[in-house]
């Protein structure tokens, strides 16, 4: 593990009950519904799931951009939960957030260099050796050409757009980057690239990464630990190796199953994934993912899995029978 | 070399730290898009054409006081003496001539090129000034209801639905005399400034609604990006998003807005003086000119022409050059 601040002793980032309903019509969209993990200065946490899981819902709580409706954020030592923005000002510099959209996520009518500079300027920060400097520093570490600093984002492609939103994360040196599907809407081809350099950034600058990806292959390449999120939960969270190839739950057995060269466990554990996920304004009762699992029961509709460590490791689950273990004798059905 | 953000996405290098990238200008800055709509606005020919008579009517309002020294008439100066019986100019077309250019007035016998000139500057002055009114209080309105929305919203919607019922004709034919009686009783005269301000006022309380409701829209979309985003996650403060976030971003619709505005007040104010509300007399003024030619149509067909073409060629300098700078400021919606 990279060595991080050694001043707290506890984990950088702790969440506990972390609850996001948006209030819409015909009753509240349950996005992001009661989740628990930490992440420890410079570790890089993936978190992977099936579009509209809550995984972006979740990372716009971690920087605050939206306030809990339930459970806290503690970062640092500080508690953000409901923290104001008198608060939060301090500590934004230290929490930061790459979007997934490069095109979206730059004020089209800045140059670039003002768009890294903006965390500094808003902070009132004066790097060591000024603005200026800084920005150059930091367009070449990101793999920009420094000379470019006053060039507007539409001379920019894809790939260096999201170059730009990276170092406008990395201005004021922050200790954690939620990276929301960095790479996503990037061409494959680049996509490598990008991948490459948060993990360099990762490994140089020592800083935590909360990587939100729905590509398993991304996460693996980048991420230490890796949570499951299903309908606005973690399913099973652990540490890289032990997801990718002793995965406990079904629905992450299924995901690593739906890529082929990513799950490498034989013909006996693969799944399939059926189906569409449940609306999280009406999740099922019991376990959530009852509706589209292959080893449901009657318990896993009436009563809601907990998310258990077994075998006393760092690996969680939150299932009845998980496992690749065939089940025993009663008939397995899919509830409807 | 590709000026068009429509290009999409440069196909340089980017392995090798994305140090291709596409031509700069001189200065070796890149290109921002305000500065990509002016060069695609020097590029257009009607831009360029409408552009100049703009800047020719507008200086020849603004130097009106020096063309009336050099002219050496006055707007309200009379000659009775090159008048006939009947009060119709001698001479041909009006009495045009190379001391009247366009010839004099009938019955009271002014100069209509130096009127025209004045009526020039009272038109744009008025359409101008209620224009940036409009704009200034379409802007405020607009980006503080889409961007704090809420109750605010709610009320500017409000205002804005009330303004909309509002009938023009009715309130632009009534406010002026009230107006009027409540500062200057009676009989005193009216300073024609009066009149003038009364006029953008008017423009001003009907016209802002347009641009208030293009303002909130474009502010409530710009507030999804996450650029937008970006800057709320870095602590930025209201000030910041307002002024360094979102009105660099506004600046083309405002122009829009604006140049929609200004032909709406030109006309509007021929309109107004035509049916006689807001103006004085004395004030030279295009829609009065023609209120008063109308008598004269078959004596003296002249007197309707001359002000008559003026109006039609600001106006249509001022629609041509609207147009040519939306399509300029927004590509896409170019024919
Ligand atoms: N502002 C919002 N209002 C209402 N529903 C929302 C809002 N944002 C997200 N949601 C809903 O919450 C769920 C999770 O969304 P999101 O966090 O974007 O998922 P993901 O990033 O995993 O695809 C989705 O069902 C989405 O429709
Ligand atoms: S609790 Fe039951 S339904 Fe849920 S994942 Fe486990 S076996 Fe499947
Ligand atoms: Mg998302």
């Amino acid at each position: 593990m990279t060595d991080g601040p050694a001043d707290e002793a506890g984990p950088l980032l702790r969440v506990r009950g972390l609850t996001k309903h948006f209030p819409v019509r015909g009753g509240p969209v349950r996005a992001v519904d009661g989740l628990d993990f930490e992440v420890r200065a410079g570790e890089t946490l993936g978190l992977v799931g099936e579009s509209g899981c809550g995984k972006s819902t979740t990372g716009r709580l971690l920087v605050r951009l939206l306030e809990p409706t339930g459970g806290s954020i503690e970062f640092a030592g500080h508690d953000l939960t409901h923290a104001g923005r008198r608060h939060l000002r301090p500590l934004r510099g230290q929490l930061q957030i790459i979007f997934q959209d490069p095109y979206a996520s730059l004020n089209p009518r800045h140059p670039v260099g003002r768009i890294i500079a903006m965390p500094l300027r808003v902070n009132r920060i004066d790097p060591p050796g000024g603005t200026r400097a800084r920005v150059r520093e930091l367009m070449e570490r990101v793999g920009l050409n420094p000379e470019h600093h006053n060039r507007y984002p539409h001379e920019f492609s894809g790939g260096q757009r999201q170059r730009v939103g990276i170092a406008r994360a990395l201005a004021t040196e922050p200790r954690l980057v939620v990276a929301d599907e960095p790479v996503s809407a990037l061409d494959v081809s680049i996509q490598a690239q990008v991948v490459n350099l948060l993990r360099r950034l990762h490994r140089d600058l020592g800083l935590a990464l909360v990587l939100i990806s729905h590509d398993l292959a991304v996460v693996r390449h980048l991420c230490q630990r890796v949570a499951v999120m299903y309908l606005g939960r973690i399913v099973e969270i652990g540490d890289r190796d032990d997801i990718y190839h002793r995965p406990q739950h079904p629905y992450t057995r299924a995901l690593l199953a739906a890529v082929p060269h990513v799950g490498q466990f034989g013909p006996a554990g693969r799944l399939r994934l059926t189906g569409e996920a449940p609306t999280p304004l009406d999740p099922p009762s019991g376990c959530r993912f009852r509706t589209r699992c292959p080893r449901a029961r009657e318990r896993c509709a009436v009563e809601e899995p907990a998310l258990v460590r077994r075998d006393g490791g760092g690996q969680a689950t939150a299932c009845h029978f998980p496992g690749p273990d065939p089940l025993p004798a009663e008939p397995v059905r899919a509830m409807a | 070399m590709s000026l068009s953000p429509a290009a999409g996405p440069v196909p340089a290098a980017i392995g090798s730290g994305g140090t291709a990238g596409p031509p700069r200008d001189r200065r070796g800055a890149g290109h921002s898009p305000g500065r990509l709509a002016w060069l695609r606005l020097r590029a257009d020919r009607t831009a360029l054409a409408s552009g100049a008579a703009l800047v020719l009517f507008l200086l020849v309002a603004l130097a009106a006081p020096l063309i009336e020294l050099t002219y050496g008439i006055g707007p309200r100066d009379q000659f009775q003496d090159r008048l006939d019986g009947f009060g119709l100019p001698l001479g041909r077309a009006g009495g045009v001539s190379g001391e009247h250019f366009f010839g004099l007035e009938p019955r009271l016998g002014r100069d209509i090129f130096i009127r025209l000139v004045y009526g020039l500057r009272t038109s744009l002055f008025v359409a101008l000034a209620a224009a940036v009114l409009t704009s200034v209080i379409g802007v405020v309105l607009g980006t503080l209801a889409g961007y704090l929305g809420g109750w605010l919203d709610a009320v500017v919607t409000w205002i804005t639905d009330l303004t909309l019922a509002l009938p023009f004709l009715v309130v632009a034919l009534v406010l002026p005399p009230m107006l009027t009686l409540r500062f200057y009783g009676q009989r005193d005269t009216v300073p024609a400034a009066f009149g003038v301000g009364v006029l953008i006022v008017i423009f001003a309380v009907f016209g802002w609604t347009g641009t208030a409701r293009l303002i909130r829209g474009q502010v409530i979309a710009l507030r999804e990006r996450e650029f937008v985003a970006a800057a709320r996650a870095s602590g930025a403060g209201p000030w910041h998003m307002l002024f360094r976030e979102l009105l660099p971003n506004l600046r083309a619709p405002i122009l829009v807005s604006f140049s929609l505005t200004v032909p709406q007040f030109v006309t509007g104010e021929a309109a107004l003086s035509f049916i006689g509300v807001g103006l004085t007399e004395e004030t030279p003024s295009f829609g009065r000119m023609i209120y008063q030619s109308l008598e004269y149509l078959q004596t003296d067909p002249a007197f309707v022409l001359f002000p008559g073409v003026v109006i039609f060629a600001l106006v249509l300098a001022v629609n041509l050059f609207g147009d040519a700078l939306r399509d300029a400021l927004d590509p896409k919606s170019a024919g």
